[in-house]
């Protein structure tokens, strides 16, 4: 018992460490810039495909599902705004945070993990390239300026989805649905969902990279990396999303 | 087939100088008091069987293991004290061939000599980086394979592109870890021969690690062994094997096949 709780302190610390290693290195030259822009690709636009099809979907089930509620009230005009509210708030940084976190964290996870069991990381390191600032400073980076991206994506292409649900359903224009929609969402609920997505894509990067970086001997530690990497992002982002919901509710007052 | 020393060692000037090294992992100890030193334009092969730390030894001298206690100076400089900065100019010094050529997957061979080249030297224009690859490409004879992925190279085919990523900057000091495990007998005598070149064209002073007794045969000037995690032979190839007064050293000698 006391081994188990003195081993998570000691992942602690170094998960502390970990992030403060980032900090320290994201603002000393030389910066990796181009590797950076081809993170923010590999992450970002490889992840559209998915993103895309999940969020339309995603858009059209949740006011398919809302309808028979609202019916019940007599309010399906509330539709538009209780979609919206419910899509940019929560769902669409969410969403996409937990796709991100199986397709990008695992991959993160897998690549660094192998690059260490090879050697490559090493290799780096003895070839005088500073291995922590190439790949994972870059990654972290990426995915905390890239998931916010995503998740307004995710939020347009799901609010596209419930338009056009409703659009057939209630023959409302796709016009007055978005003059709805922007009239009930605030800026507090733009600015609280792209902090709330970036401090998910940070989570994501941080996991995947130290994961991988650290990632035992063996290909089956490859595994593991990848797989600890996803459980673990999964469950810091439902924490971190109850976090920020009970701060921008004392917010709302 | 014996070496032939063409390359004049300078037994002045030890370019590795360890006194007393120690290393343990847990409870297991690898390195108990190591003394050891490279002199300049030497081929040093460091002997013993798997396990008894010997990569530890060469990774503690490149900085990417550190000591429990001992003295550890690399060309001149005193690996305890060496910030980070410092350590990172000296690795540029001190190359280092992987067992498993630690190539990266994700880039082409050209890629792979480029990368440490454009980071470390960021001032080299285009054409003088093309220059560099070209040359150590063929110095390692692999010049049509310059847009192949790794994947795509044989076992011998990546050590010499993983030696070639580490002669790229120029190295004083060469650590190979077992450069010729796994490989064909064939191409065993083609790696070894490419060590004898690097060391007479570059004039680097090399370590290599390694179980082949061949190997230490065709490229060592001087051979010790780590026995127990010290050493406890050392000289020319036949001083040590031909009348072995250890019954470690006659076990490993029996265990070799050498014509």
């Amino acid at each position: 018992m006391f081994k188990k709780i003195e081993n998570t302190l000691i992942t602690l610390s170094k998960v502390h460490e970990f992030i403060m290693q980032f900090f320290r290195e994201l603002l000393i030259p030389p910066y990796e810039f181009k590797e950076f822009v081809r993170q923010c690709y590999e992450i970002g636009v490889k992840s559209l495909p998915l993103i895309s099809l999940t969020g339309f979907i995603i858009g059209i089930v949740f006011t398919n599902q809302s309808r028979p509620s609202l019916e019940d009230f007599g309010a399906t005009s509330m539709l538009p705004s209780a979609i919206a509210i419910a899509i940019v708030r929560a769902l669409a940084p969410l969403v996409t945070a937990l796709i991100a976190s199986g397709k990008v964290g695992s991959n993160i996870g897998a690549e660094l993990g192998s690059m260490r069991v090879t050697e490559q990381i090493d290799a780096m390191e003895v070839s005088g390239i500073n291995p922590f600032k190439y790949l994972v400073v870059t990654r972290v980076l990426a995915c905390t300026l890239m998931i916010p991206v995503l998740s307004c994506y995710t939020g347009f292409v799901g609010l596209i989805g419930s338009g056009l649900n409703v659009y057939q359903h209630e023959q409302v224009s796709f016009i007055s649905f978005f003059d709805q929609v922007f009239n009930t969402i605030s800026f507090l609920d733009i600015n609280q969902a792209l902090v709330k997505a970036a401090i998910f894509g940070f989570t994501i990067g941080v996991v995947g990279c130290y994961q991988g970086y650290n990632s035992m001997k063996g290909t089956e530690g490859v595994g593991k990396a990848a797989n600890a990497a996803v459980v673990l992002s999964m469950f810091l982002i439902f924490i971190e999303e109850q976090l920020v919901v009970m701060v921008v509710q004392s917010i709302r007052g | 087939m014996e070496k032939k020393q063409i390359t004049p060692i300078n037994y002045d000037n030890p370019v590795i100088d360890i006194k007393d090294l120690y290393k343990s992992f847990g409870d297991m100890h690898i390195l108990r008091g190591v003394d050891l030193a490279l002199f300049q334009g030497e081929n040093l092969v460091v002997l013993g069987r798997s396990g008894t730390g010997k990569s530890v030894l060469i990774k503690i001298i490149s900085g990417l293991l550190s000591k429990d206690s001992g003295k550890v100076i690399v060309l001149g400089e005193d690996m305890g004290n060496l910030s980070k900065r410092e350590l990172t100019a000296l690795r540029l010094r001190v190359g280092f061939s992987f067992q498993n050529s630690a190539l990266y997957d994700s880039m082409t061979v050209r890629e792979n000599l480029e990368f440490p080249l454009i980071r470390n030297k960021r001032y080299l224009s285009r054409a003088e980086i093309d220059y560099e690859v070209q040359e150590v490409l063929s110095a390692v004879g692999l010049m049509q394979a310059i847009d192949q992925m790794p994947s795509e190279l044989s076992g011998g085919q990546r050590k010499r592109i993983g030696i070639a990523r580490t002669l790229i900057l120029k190295p004083e000091i060469m650590l190979y870890d077992e450069p010729t495990a796994g490989l064909d007998p064939i191409t065993c005598t083609e790696i070894n021969g490419l060590i004898n070149e690097v060391q007479q064209q570059y004039k680097t002073s090399s370590i290599i690690i390694t179980h082949d007794l061949t190997c230490a045969r065709e490229v060592g000037d001087r051979i010790v062994m780590l026995l127990d995690g010290k050493f406890e032979q050392q000289g020319r190839f036949e001083d040590i094997f031909d009348k072995p007064k250890d019954p470690r050293v006659q076990a490993f000698y029996d265990y070799n096949f050498v014509d």
